[in-house]
């Protein structure tokens, strides 16, 4: 065990290789400054977060190939602005999980809760339980693969990427949407505005395929997974539709 | 913003640590709401008669005086004790009698909360100095709402702090803002309900306390609180038996649940959760929108 002293007090412990910062010690920011201390040269591949307690902002902004387990449950924008790293969280996390992402992976094994992966231009997210509402709003590219089921106004305003379901979706999914792939393997509570079932088409079977092997998922059988998407009737104004905006 | 926090003991293995399991939820929502805090404690349930919150802004106030008055007035025996600037008294009439006497009398009394087991506790200032200032940790009972405010509709002070009370027994803590409380304000005004503040909140307070008026049930009053009341909210409402919690058609105001063998914990953020018993093992949800989720012992 060796401690590094980049400021005054430890702000993280190198324990077998593997930085470990203890937020029952260390604060959060002391956590993401060491994570983005990897940025220019990485020295520290793994990383160990420990205590998290439910802390928002846990490793946030990451820029780097780093691989960080997060142990414990997380609060908001866990894993947001994420670039090329992969995050696993070990419980669940609040609202806005990888949220904005670029690229990477991000894992949580619990539940997540509303806003996953909003906005979120790249990478993968993968949620293990269920996610709340408005999972994937406005999504400009990532892709999600959630095992559970998803809350209301899921994939809103979805522009790119694939939302992929193994649950339920609750009311007023893809509310609104551009041209992101939604699948839902279970029932759909209700579509929203402009959201349409599609048929599943051999490229569509190939596209989830992909994503179970990217996202190490055995389980599922792409062939029991229904396709919704854009009926491509709202995104340009038309003065006929003036009561549906 | 505001935060919320809620626990509900269903069973009595914790019930001589409610406090002292509650006060860290609290304090763990001061990010949420540093301007005041306040908490609805249920238990040292009264058999006979009523239990009165009662406050005075001096804290050197008389309350055995007012004691041997009571007693004197309406015939009966009151016994009573004394946190900080409120005091505790029970009182073996029934509530309005009570409650009329202190009025015609005694004005300068603010009755806090009245029921068989509820006290509504709140002040201005950090949750941890209202935490200490009535010594919450000691406190038992087998449920308890809080909440801490961050103040937007109204101005900070205690009367304008949760919980409110909104009958016998009952009291709502809320996260949100209602738009449409002004017109609502004045039509329960018309129907004989009082207001004392601005606040956004105590209008719901007033709709709910109508709507039980009126013959609803809890969850009839939710019901129709969902339909009437326009804006964003979590509500949490403490009843005699447990709670009930409640999220907005949208669902924009967070909430997270976690439930054991021994426990229903609520809170706007899983932080404050983390410092209960199992919390580990327990199971982590949030509620979903518009759905009236209703905890109670005897399960009525």
């Amino acid at each position: 065990m060796s401690t590094n002293n980049l400021a005054e007090k430890a702000a993280f412990e190198t324990i077998n290789g593997v930085g470990t910062v203890d937020l029952s010690v260390q604060t959060v920011r002391d956590l993401n400054q060491a994570l983005h201390d990897q940025h220019d040269e990485m020295t520290i591949e793994k990383w160990d977060v420990l205590n998290p307690k439910g802390h928002h902002n846990l490793a946030v902004g990451v820029d780097q190939k780093l691989k960080i387990d997060i142990h414990g449950p997380a609060g908001y924008y866990c894993a947001g602005m994420n670039q090329e790293a992969e995050i696993t969280i070990h419980g669940h996390t609040g609202q806005g999980v990888a949220e904005n992402m670029m690229s990477g992976v991000v894992r949580v094994k619990g539940n997540a809760s509303s806003a996953a992966g909003a906005t979120a231009h790249g990478g993968l997210l993968i949620i293990e339980g269920d996610a709340g509402s408005r999972c994937g709003i406005s999504m400009k590219g990532v892709d999600i693969l959630v095992k559970g089921s998803v809350g209301h106004m899921s994939c809103f305003m979805g522009q790119a990427g694939v939302l992929a379901v193994c649950g339920d979706a609750g009311d007023a999914l893809g509310d609104s949407l551009y041209e992101a792939h939604i699948y839902v393997k279970g029932s759909v509570k209700s579509l929203g505005a402009d959201c349409i079932e599609k048929e599943m088409r051999a490229e569509h079977i190939e596209e989830l395929t992909e994503l179970f092997e990217r996202a190490g998922v055995t389980d599922q059988d792409p062939r029991d997974f229904k396709r919704y998407g854009s009926a491509r009737q709202l995104y340009n104004f038309k003065v006929d539709n003036a009561g549906a905006y | 913003m505001c935060g919320i926090v809620g626990l509900y003991l269903k069973n009595d293995k914790y019930e001589s640590e409610l406090g002292k399991l509650f006060a860290p939820m609290l304090i763990a929502m001061t990010e949420r709401g540093p301007d005041s805090a306040g908490f609805a404690v249920y238990g040292d349930a009264v058999e006979d008669g009523i239990k009165l919150t009662l406050r005075h802004e001096d804290e050197n106030y008389d309350w055995a005086a007012l004691a041997k008055d009571i007693e004197k007035a309406l015939d009966t025996k009151v016994d009573w004790f004394q946190n900080s600037k409120v005091a505790v008294f029970k009182v073996g009439v029934d509530a309005e009698k009570v409650e009329d006497y202190l009025e015609q009398n005694h004005d300068d009394v603010l009755i806090m909360s009245s029921g068989k087991s509820i006290e509504i506790l709140k002040e201005v200032g950090l949750p941890e100095r209202i935490v200490d200032m009535f010594k919450l940790e000691n406190m038992k009972g087998s449920h308890i709402v809080g909440h801490t405010r961050m103040a937007t509709e109204s101005a900070v002070t205690m009367a304008g702090s949760h919980p409110f009370s909104t009958g016998l027994d009952l009291c709502l803590v809320h996260n949100g803002s209602f738009s449409n409380h002004n017109r609502l304000r004045k039509e329960l005004q018309r129907e004989g309900i009082e207001f004392n503040t601005e606040n956004d909140t105590e209008v719901a307070a007033g709709y709910l306390t109508y709507r039980l008026q009126q013959g609803d049930s809890l969850n009839e009053a939710l019901e129709n609180a969902l339909k009437t009341l326009d804006g964003f909210y979590t509500l949490t409402i403490g009843t005699k038996d447990g709670f009930a919690v409640v999220r907005d058609p949208i669902a924009c105001k967070p909430a997270v649940i976690a439930e054991t063998d021994d426990y229903v914990a609520m809170a706007s953020e899983y932080q404050a959760l983390t410092t209960l018993p199992g919390i580990e093992d327990a199971k982590v949800w949030e509620p979903e929108p518009a759905r009236i989720y209703v905890w109670e012992r005897n399960g009525n």
